[in-house]
Parts: structure tokens; C-alpha cells; sequence
């Protein structure tokens, strides 16, 4: 596939259809793969990568590139064109700009996970799809690659591409996870001071590094609101329970409707706070109340909180026992 | 805040111009009283309201918060508090979610008519709120500190 | 530095029994940045605006705090004394402390507490507020009217009378709409052609007024004093200007056999035709359904008879573009389609007719002749059965909910005039409720009864059954005889329910203009203003608005026109100046804004930036539109990164007044 890619890359650069390549580099490690661009074809010779560890959305990245001269190829996995259409819906991304390569995946490698569970320092990590095999100082070990997928693989929307110019590969088929709000509906299931608690116990390791927010496709704000002194918003640093409780209640309202559900902000926190536990309970409650809405599904999609019924239930469906859960 | 030893809750009431605040206006021509605890924000339309204001009142020291529109179908504005009803459905049950009193905040539709009702909704908001206590779940103490 | 002004009004006792005015006026005083504060028994008197003019000229005030009774009171008065002094009126806020503090408590100490408390957010809101002007957009004088029925034609007259310019678009050949079709009219029985006729000649000499016949509305943007219209010009294949109207094609054409829809297709026209002899404009019209050389490029004889060459089978559909200041929306109505109503055997039976194709059966200028002749086999009709609310008060989906108002009254007027000129004919009116509100209406209706002795049956029809012998079986119950009838009728009326033209519901689209359930448009107010629609410059007459009668539209269209005066004979209308900002600096262009516009006010621009290191970016940004925008704020929510502000409720207002309430 790696090679396919690179054949692809190199052929459309070297003939001047795009003038960059936005696709993942190399790092010291197999595991530390960075979304980069490639402007010359030696450089892509040399450090273009696409395994088991190219996790990172590049979609957000087209938000800039679709705006410098020349056309760029891109290359999606198909969670990632969910969030391209999203953004060709804002009119964030220049469509014309861009020549979207569809790819094929097969599950992306959580590293963090992947490091936790194989115990001491790592030096070297390969997956052959199935199988990761990891050579520590201490020894060598083995085990299923399903073990240590991101969080969003383990609900795959299903390879099919949103949005594309070309694949590589044959065209996947949707097939959604019906599991997928498991983690949302377990914290439902707790009483009010047990997800108080929770909670607490989560938010309050929030450095506010702003990583989430960083990587989150649906974040392309020109200046976000937590930095407007005008906003009622702007805060820093979590200083108190109060001001981390509402920064990310804030980001997740602001990205309500909007969140394709890529598993970015957890996947980047060094946290590890389950961020997608919160987007994902607000796509519930509107899958739930307003019907299903799949966010980036069209690039003219209409988001929920863009709509409205006559006959949708008032907030106080939230007071009755278990919240929108039984609405 | 303990006055008197009784404890009265801080509560923040935004209402549209056009239904609510009138409605809240006629409750006082009709002299029905409701308690004093709840205080009036004035707001175009109940879309105006955005979840930063919600959050803002509670951090600096408001214990219930309610928002107050004209009925589903009757906006001034002909569809703004349809989006409002979605807006807050979707923020209150995150509070929930979160953990924070899902009786803290409310909404609640209140026609340039309903004088009574406004002095009905606030009584019962005001005692639900008293009941629950102080807001602990979203103070933010420096606010409260002076 | 600010210069706050405080001023507590007593409002007589009505403040000043419950709330220590001295109290409040002595702690808001100590605020920070309050200047002077004071109190006075009547702050909405001269001598108390009085007060607030001297102190904002003397102690330069850059705001103001009223601590009085509901801004819905007396907002507009103070903020007028401010103009006056020279203070921008937004730059002045009012504490309710008379509805929403002195009237509803009881506690003298309490309610001075949260009077204060209320005066110190006023003073929080002044300390953001920032001066507004409203804008300013000029008005295109000229006026649209969409439809050129009674109602179009009164409005357009009157407004052309104040001296504007009208245009007046009909999807018909012709002007005149329904009421060319009525033979008489209800309660004077004045033929509707004699008072209609006229009216539609005045139209067409008007030089104020332009009629587009057998053209439609095809795009409309813009907004109050502004709408840019695109018309489209249905090809007629005929030369309106060369056109004389003498009628030859129409005799000579060979395509005998069209359904005549202005008689309800009781009798046949030409392919080519004139609506009825006081069409206006009198010009032909070639039916391309029917017309043989424009289906299948033979006969042309049209062509060869017209003296003036006025045939053109090339001609094709044209455009025609427009500015106006004001829309009258003058659609109409139609009677329903009775199809559905198969126990009456309306499809069944030729004797069956609907009201308004009975009207062209009494008629002068109708298939026959005026003389009441049954359809099936040309005979006279003996005896006549009119059924009322055929379709209207139902609640089954064929069926309208609502009452069509004008069946009782032209049923009074059909049974009245069946009577008259056929005194040995026997009439049966059945309703449900004889409905007869209006000048001299019940006493018409009295007449029918009284003096022509119809007999009014209050009950329904249950079925019509058409016999072998040609008479038709009706029937019904009398529920006040409590009794079953079967009458042996030779014809049978149906007084079918009205509703909109079909166009309205395409049309409201256009105009953003918004809809009831059953499509009729809705008005500003039900009661206040109810020739106005929602939305700003779009005004409603006549029956597109509910089920009217000619006196009614007349009214409404009349007053329709005079709000479109008022609007046309400003040159500037002065916006709402509380209105969305966008911060373009902040903006994505994401269009999350506009999504949630109820008025279609946010429109999108590239726009250039220059970024530091001389780097110039195109993004795009949004854009509102004054003379749109009402004002509702809910774009400021849906936006994620807070571009969007509302101006006089802005964020740091709000937020501000949050903070002085919860201190």
C-alpha cells in the first residue's frame, strides 16, 4: 500500500498537478509517525510513510493548505473524509484546491496504549496488521493489533470514503458500529455524584494544553473564543474545577452538530481524558431526540442544532429520570 | 448565602423582550408576587442566550439558573426559540451528564399573558432550588470570595 | 472616564411605598463611575425629563440609568429626552423597579435591596452600552402587486392614486381573477361584472400602473424598500402590442374542442382565445396544449387571418427584471377540487355542480346564455338542493378545518336567485349553521327564507344518488325534524370549501414570507397588524390571507395599499439599530450564522486581509444586512467563535449585567 501511495505521490508531483503532498513522515520510531507535506520527490523517496501508526486526521491540516498557491494531494483514510466534507460544509477547505487519494485502513495503532501494555522501554514496534510485535530492553513480545486499536477504530464507521477524487484500493462499504455509545451510555448509568465524581476525576488532570482543541478538525476557529476577552469564555489555565468544567463543556457545545466523532482530542491528550465520552453524549442525545445525524456524511449536511421541529420535546425531557435517555 | 439562617437562592432569570419579560411585567401590574431572590435579564429573543451565560451565572454565584421565551410557535422572531429548545435540551442534559443538579436550570415558556403563570414558575423554581442547596458543582470560589 | 447619571423615579406611591428611593438613589450613587444620582416623584413628567436633560447637559453624562417602571413603558420616552440632550439614546438603560420589583413585594428592606441590586446591573449595562445609529436605506418607489384579482386590482388603483408606480403580475391571461366569474354579488345583487369591469378598464389606462398578464414571480431577493423581482413573461404567441384584440383567430381557429376554463370547462373555446369579452389586456392568446402548428407545425390559419401579424408561434418565454420598494401579495384563492367527494356524485352525475360553475350557469355571458338549464339534458331544473360546507369545518383529511365564510352568503344569494326567476322552482338549502355576519347580510339572508321561500334545512347530505329517470335521490337527515329525507332533486349545489392558489405555498418561499398550516399566509399581528406580513415590506390582501368576501378584500387590499404608501413615501427607512455585528477579524465564513437567520440577513464576501509580513489573505467572512435583521441574536450563538455580537444586547452587556446581579 505504502508503495502504491508513493508511486501515486511521486507521479502526481513530479508532473506538477499539485505543487505539495499533505501524508505522514517517518519519526525515529516506527510508532512516532507526523503528519507533514512533501514538496520534492526525494523527500518523499526518503521519509513518506503509511502503516499501522499514521492515526493523525489530516483533513484539518487542508484548512491552510487548500490556501497556498498551487493544488495539494491529500491523503484520507475514510474516518477522515468524514471530517473534509464537515469542513467543505463551513467553507473552511477550497475543494478545487485539493486532490483527495483515498486510502484503505485497517485499524490505527494507539501508541500510548501500545507502550502501556508492553511493559518496560520500547525500541522497537512493528505491526503486520494483525499482530504488533515490540522488542523492549527486557525482551521481546507479541500480541493481537485489535488490543491496542484507537478508541475509534474499536466503532469504525466502515471503509467507505465520503469524499474523494481517486482511491487506492477497492471502495469500502459503511458499517457502522451499533456499540459505539457504550462508554457514553456506562457513565449514563451512574448516579449524579458518581458522574460528579467521575468527571472530576477526569477533568481534573486537564493541564489545558489545548491539545484537543489543537488537533480537532471541527476547531478551524480564526481566533477561538476561549481566547476573546470578550467572549465570557477566555480562560488560560484550568485554575479551579469551575474553569476546567467549563472549558470543556464550552468545546464540546461549540463542536456539537459539527463533531464527526474522530477520536482526535482523545487520542492527543496527555492525559488520556476520554474526551470523546463528552462529543459522543451530545451525538447521542440529538441521535436520540432529533433523529440520526452523522456529521461530514455530506458536504451539505444540516446539523441538528441548525434545525428544528415543532414537535421536538421541550429541555425538561432532561429533568425525567435517566435525562434524554428516556425521551 | 445564609441570611437569617434561611437559605436563599441566588437565581437569574433571562427573558425575551417580547413574551417573558411582558409576562413577568404583567405579573407585577397584577401584584402576584414571586420571590425577590429572582432577578431579571433582558434578552431579545430566548436564541440570545448563549450556554457561556449560563455558566458565567453560575460561576459567579448564581444557584439556579432560568430562561424564560415565548411558547414553541409563537417567537416574535418565528423560529428562534425553536433553536433555543434544541440549544438547551442538548446543554442540560450535558450538565447531567457531568454530574451538576439537572433542577438547576431551567427553561420555560411564558406568553406576554401568562402574568400568573411567571409568578407560578418562579415560586416553584425558587423552592426546587432551595431545596437543592447552595450551587457547589459549578462555584467557582475566587467569585465568591469578596 | 464614564459620567453615569442615576435618576429614581417614585412613580407617584407606586415605587416610592415599597422601595426606599432615597436608599437606592444613595448606594447607586457610590458606584463606580456614577456621577450624580437622585431621586424625583415622576420621572416620566416633563419637569422630571426635565431633570435628566439638565443633568446629562450640565454634568456631561455619557450614560444614563432610569430606575423606573418596564422599559416597555417608557424606554421610547427617555431615550428621546436623551436625543434631546444630546446624549445618544442607546447610551441610556432602564431598571425596572416598579413591574418587576415594588409591585411584587412586600418587604420594604427587601425590595430596596433588589432595587439596587437591579439599578447596579442597569449601571453594569451603561458602563458597555455603545452609541447606535440607526441605518439608513433608501426606498425604491415603486410597488409589486402578485395577483390581479379584486384584491390586486383595489391595491393596485389606490397605490397608483397616492401617485406611485405600480406593476402588477398576473398568471392569467387577464386581469379580474375569480370575480369575473360571479354573476351577481352578495347582499346588493349588483351584476359582478358591472362593478369589476370598470375597475379593471382603470387599471389598464392608469399610466401609473403596469399589468404583466400571463407572467409569474419567478425569483425575488432583497429586502424591505429594495426587492429585486425577476418576472417571467409566459410566452402567448401572440404580439401584445400589435395584438387589437378583434377576435378573428379566435373564430377561425380549427381547435374547437378546448375546455373553457373560465366557464369551468361547461363549454368548449379555440386554441386560440380571449379569456371573456372584457379581458383586459384584450389580447389573444394561443393554448400550446392544444395548438395544432405548435404541436405539430401544421395550420398556421391563426396567422393568416390576423390582419396586424401579431402571430408569433417562435416566441419564446422572457424575462423581465424590476426593483421595488413594497410587495403586495394578492394571490387568492380556489374553490377545492371535489373529486374526493364521491357520496355527493359530483364525477358522476353532470347535474352535480360546484357553486362557483353554478355561478357560470346563471350568468349572462355563461355556456348558456344565463337561462338555469340542467347540464346532462338541457331541460329546466324543478327542484334545487344546495349543500353548504362541502368541505369546510371537517376534520377528515379530504376536509378543511376551518369555515370558508362566504358559502352561506352566496348560497343565500343562488337560492334567492334561482326564486326570482324561477318562481315555481323548489330550493333546499342544507346546513350545518347559517353563518350570516355582516352589514345587511342576515337580513338577506332573512329575505331568502321570508320572502322567496326557500327552505333551509339544518342538517347534512348524506348521499346523492343520480336515478335511471335523471333526477338525483338526495339523502339527508333534518335534525331539527328529526327525520330522514330523500328529495327528488334535478340538481344539486355544492358550496365547496375554499382554499389558497397552489402557487402561494412556492411563492411564500420566495418571499420568506411565512404560512399558516392550511397555507394561507400569515399576518404580522392577528389583530394589530393584519395586512402586514412577518416578514418587512411584504403586505397581504385579500383572500391569500383566509377566506374573505368581496367587501372584505376590498377593505384589506385598501389598506394594504396604504401601508405601502406610508412605506413608498419615505425616502430612507430608519433600521432597528439593535442589530447583528459580525467581527470580521473572528470570522470563519462558516455559515453556521446564516443556517439560523429566520430572515435570510447573513450573506458571505470574500474579503481581503492584511496579515503581518506583509501577507495578504482572501477569506470569507459574513455580512448583515441592515434592513433585514430584526434583531433575535440567535446568529450569536450559533457562531463558534463569537464574530457574531448583537448589537444594544451585546455579550459584554450581558455577561455584565450576569455579574452585577449575582455580586
Amino acid at each position: 500500500m505504502q508503495d502504491e501511495m508513493k508511486a501515486k505521490a511521486i507521479e502526481m508531483l513530479s508532473s506538477g498537478a499539485v505543487r505539495r503532498v499533505v501524508g505522514w513522515r517517518e519519526g525515529d520510531f516506527d510508532y512516532d509517525v507526523t503528519p507533514a507535506f512533501f514538496e520534492s520527490v526525494e523527500d518523499l523517496k526518503a521519509h513518506f510513510v503509511y502503516n499501522d501508526f499514521c492515526g493523525p486526521n489530516l483533513s484539518k491540516y487542508m484548512v491552510k493548505v487548500s490556501r497556498m498557491e498551487g493544488k495539494s494531494l491529500v491523503f484520507l483514510k475514510p474516518c477522515d473524509t468524514y471530517s473534509f466534507n464537515q469542513l467543505l460544509d463551513e467553507h473552511r477547505i477550497r475543494r478545487d484546491q485539493v486532490h483527495i487519494v483515498g486510502i484503505p485502513c485497517g485499524g490505527m495503532i494507539d501508541c500510548y496504549k501500545a507502550l502501556r501494555k508492553s511493559s518496560g522501554d520500547v525500541l522497537e514496534m512493528s505491526s503486520d496488521g494483525t499482530t504488533v510485535k515490540v522488542k523492549t530492553l527486557t525482551g521481546e513480545m507479541s500480541y493481537p493489533k485489535n488490543d491496542v486499536v484507537e478508541e475509534r477504530c474499536l466503532c469504525c464507521k466502515g471503509g467507505k470514503h465520503m469524499v474523494y477524487d481517486e482511491l487506492i484500493g477497492e471502495e469500502g462499504t459503511l458499517n457502522p458500529d451499533s456499540n459505539r455509545f457504550r462508554g457514553v451510555k456506562m457513565v449514563e448509568k451512574k448516579s449524579p455524584e458518581e458522574r460528579f465524581a467521575f468527571w472530576r476525576g477526569e477533568l481534573s488532570r486537564c493541564i489545558r494544553c489545548n491539545a484537543c482543541r489543537d488537533v480537532c478538525p471541527a476547531c478551524t476557529c480564526e481566533l477561538c473564543v476561549f481566547g476573546n476577552d470578550k467572549s465570557g469564555a477566555a480562560t488560560k489555565a484550568p485554575v479551579n474545577a469551575f474553569e476546567e468544567n467549563m472549558y470543556h463543556i464550552i468545546r464540546a457545545f461549540h463542536v456539537a452538530g459539527r463533531c464527526t466523532d474522530c477520536g482526535e482530542c482523545s487520542r492527543v491528550c496527555p492525559e488520556r481524558i476520554p474526551l470523546h465520552l463528552i462529543n459522543r453524549k451530545f451525538i447521542k442525545d440529538y441521535d436520540e431526540l432529533y433523529g440520526n445525524y452523522q456529521a461530514g456524511e455530506s458536504s451539505e449536511g444540516v446539523s441538528p442544532l441548525f434545525a428544528y421541529k415543532e414537535s421536538d420535546p421541550d429541555p425538561s425531557v432532561v429533568l425525567k429520570e435517566g435525562g434524554a435517555d428516556n425521551a | 448565602m445564609p441570611v437569617n439562617d434561611t437559605y436563599r437562592p441566588k437565581i437569574v432569570a433571562f427573558c425575551c423582550n417580547w413574551c417573558s419579560y411582558a409576562g413577568a411585567d404583567l405579573a407585577g401590574t397584577n401584584r402576584l408576587q414571586y420571590p425577590a431572590e429572582v432577578k431579571i435579564v433582558r434578552v431579545p429573543c430566548s436564541c440570545r442566550v448563549n450556554p457561556i451565560f449560563i455558566l458565567r451565572a453560575y460561576q459567579r454565584g448564581a444557584d439556579g439558573v432560568i430562561l424564560c421565551g415565548c411558547h414553541p410557535g409563537d417567537c416574535h422572531y418565528t423560529k428562534g426559540n425553536y433553536f433555543t429548545r434544541r440549544r438547551m435540551t442538548l446543554l442540560f442534559s450535558m450538565l447531567d451528564y457531568l454530574g451538576i443538579e439537572k433542577e438547576r436550570t431551567r427553561v420555560e415558556w411564558v406568553s406576554a399573558a401568562e402574568g400568573n403563570r411567571f409568578a407560578h414558575v418562579m415560586q416553584d423554581f425558587v423552592s426546587t432550588v432551595g431545596k437543592l442547596g447552595p450551587n457547589k458543582r459549578l462555584e467557582d470560589l475566587r467569585c465568591k470570595m469578596k | 472616564m464614564q459620567r453615569i447619571g442615576v435618576f429614581v423615579c417614585h412613580c407617584g406611591t407606586n415605587i416610592a411605598a415599597t422601595v426606599d428611593v432615597k436608599r437606592v438613589a444613595e448606594t447607586l450613587g457610590k458606584e463606580p463611575g456614577v456621577v450624580v444620582a437622585t431621586d424625583y416623584p415622576y420621572m416620566c413628567s416633563l419637569a422630571g425629563q426635565d431633570l435628566v436633560k439638565d443633568a446629562i447637559k450640565e454634568k456631561q453624562l455619557t450614560g444614563v440609568v432610569i430606575c423606573s417602571c418596564s422599559p416597555r413603558m417608557h424606554e421610547g420616552t427617555f431615550r428621546k429626552a436623551a436625543q434631546q440632550a444630546g446624549l445618544n439614546s442607546f447610551m441610556l438603560e432602564i431598571a425596572n423597579i416598579r413591574e418587576q420589583c415594588s409591585w411584587i413585594h412586600k418587604d420594604i428592606a427587601e425590595a430596596t435591596d433588589k432595587a439596587i441590586s437591579i439599578g447596579r446591573a442597569a449601571i453594569a449595562k451603561v458602563r458597555n452600552d455603545q452609541p447606535l445609529t440607526p441605518s439608513q436605506n433608501p426606498v425604491v418607489k415603486r410597488a409589486l402587486v402578485i395577483g390581479g384579482g379584486i384584491a390586486g386590482i383595489q391595491a393596485a388603483l389606490d397605490i397608483a392614486d397616492a401617485g406611485y408606480d405600480v406593476d402588477i403580475v398576473e398568471k392569467q391571461p387577464t386581469v379580474g381573477g375569480k370575480m369575473t366569474q360571479l354573476d351577481k354579488t352578495f347582499p346588493t345583487l349588483d351584476c359582478a361584472s358591472c362593478i369589476l369591469t370598470p375597475k379593471m378598464v382603470d387599471v389598464a389606462q392608469n399610466e401609473k400602473i403596469h399589468i404583466y398578464s400571463y407572467s409569474e414571480v419567478e425569483k425575488v431577493e432583497g429586502y424591505i424598500g429594495n426587492f429585486h423581482v425577476q418576472i417571467r413573461r409566459k410566452a402567448r404567441y401572440v404580439d401584445e402590442d400589435k395584438c387589437t384584440g378583434c377576435g378573428l383567430c379566435t373564430q377561425k381557429c380549427p381547435m374547437k374542442k378546448v375546455p373553457n376554463e373560465f366557464n369551468l370547462g361547461l363549454d368548449d373555446r379555440h386554441a386560440v382565445y380571449i379569456p371573456f369579452a372584457q379581458a383586459v389586456p384584450k389580447v389573444a392568446t394561443i393554448d400550446p396544449r392544444y395548438c395544432k402548428m405548435l404541436k405539430e407545425g401544421k395550420c398556421g390559419l391563426c396567422s393568416k387571418v390576423c390582419g396586424v401579424g401579431a402571430i408569433d408561434y417562435k416566441q419564446q418565454d422572457r424575462f423581465v427584471e424590476q426593483d421595488y420598494g413594497a410587495i403586495v401579495v394578492a394571490t387568492g384563492f380556489n374553490p377545492i377540487r371535489l373529486d374526493a367527494f364521491d357520496e355527493f356524485a359530483y364525477t358522476e352525475s353532470k347535474d352535480v355542480v360546484s357553486s362557483l360553475e353554478f355561478e357560470r350557469l346563471m350568468n349572462a355571458a355563461g355556456p348558456n346564455n344565463g337561462v338555469l338549464l340542467r347540464p346532462s339534458d338541457g331541460k329546466p331544473p324543478k327542484t334545487l338542493v344546495f349543500v353548504q360546507c362541502v368541505g369546510s369545518r371537517g376534520t377528515s383529511c379530504r376536509d378543511k378545518e376551518y369555515c370558508s365564510k362566504i358559502c352561506c352568503m352566496y348560497t343565500a344569494k343562488h337560492a334567492m336567485l334561482v326564486k326570482e326567476h324561477y318562481p315555481d322552482t323548489e330550493v333546499y338549502v342544507f346546513y350545518i349553521d347559517v353563518r350570516t355576519p355582516g352589514k345587511n347580510f342576515d337580513e338577506f339572508y332573512r329575505r331568502a327564507v321570508e320572502q322567496f321561500g326557500v327552505h333551509y334545512i339544518k342538517g347534512m347530505v348524506g348521499k346523492v344518488v343520480p336515478q335511471a329517470d335523471g333526477s338525483l335521490d338526495v339523502q339527508a337527515s333534518d335534525l331539527l325534524a328529526r327525520e330522514q329525507l330523500h328529495i327528488k332533486a334535478d340538481m344539486v349545489v355544492l358550496a365547496a370549501a375554499m382554499e389558497p392558489d397552489k402557487s402561494a405555498r412556492h411563492l411564500a418561499t420566495m418571499l420568506t414570507a411565512s404560512m399558516d398550516t392550511n397555507d394561507w399566509f400569515t399576518e404580522a399581528h392577528p389583530k394589530l397588524r393584519p395586512v402586514e406580513s412577518p416578514t418587512a415590506g411584504i403586505f397581504l390582501a385579500g383572500a391569500c390571507q383566509g377566506p374573505k368576501d368581496i367587501p372584505d378584500t376590498v377593505t384589506q387590499a385598501g389598506a394594504a395599499a396604504s401601508k405601502v404608501i406610508g412605506l413608498l413615501s419615505k425616502d430612507h427607512l430608519t433600521g432597528n439599530p439593535c442589530i447583528a455585528e459580525c467581527n470580521e477579524l473572528r470570522c470563519n465564513g462558516c455559515s453556521s450564522c446564516a443556517n439560523v437567520c429566520p430572515y435570510g440577513a447573513i450573506t458571505y464576501v470574500d474579503k481581503e486581509f492584511k496579515m503581518p509580513a506583509r501577507v495578504v489573505v482572501t477569506r470569507r467572512v459574513a455580512q448583515v444586512n441592515a434592513a433585514l435583521c430584526q434583531g433575535c441574536g440567535g446568529c450569536t450563538v450559533a457562531c463558534p467563535s463569537g464574530a457574531m455580537d448583537l448589537k444594544g444586547f451585546a455579550t459584554s452587556q450581558i455577561l455584565s449585567e450576569v455579574d452585577a446581579i449575582c455580586q
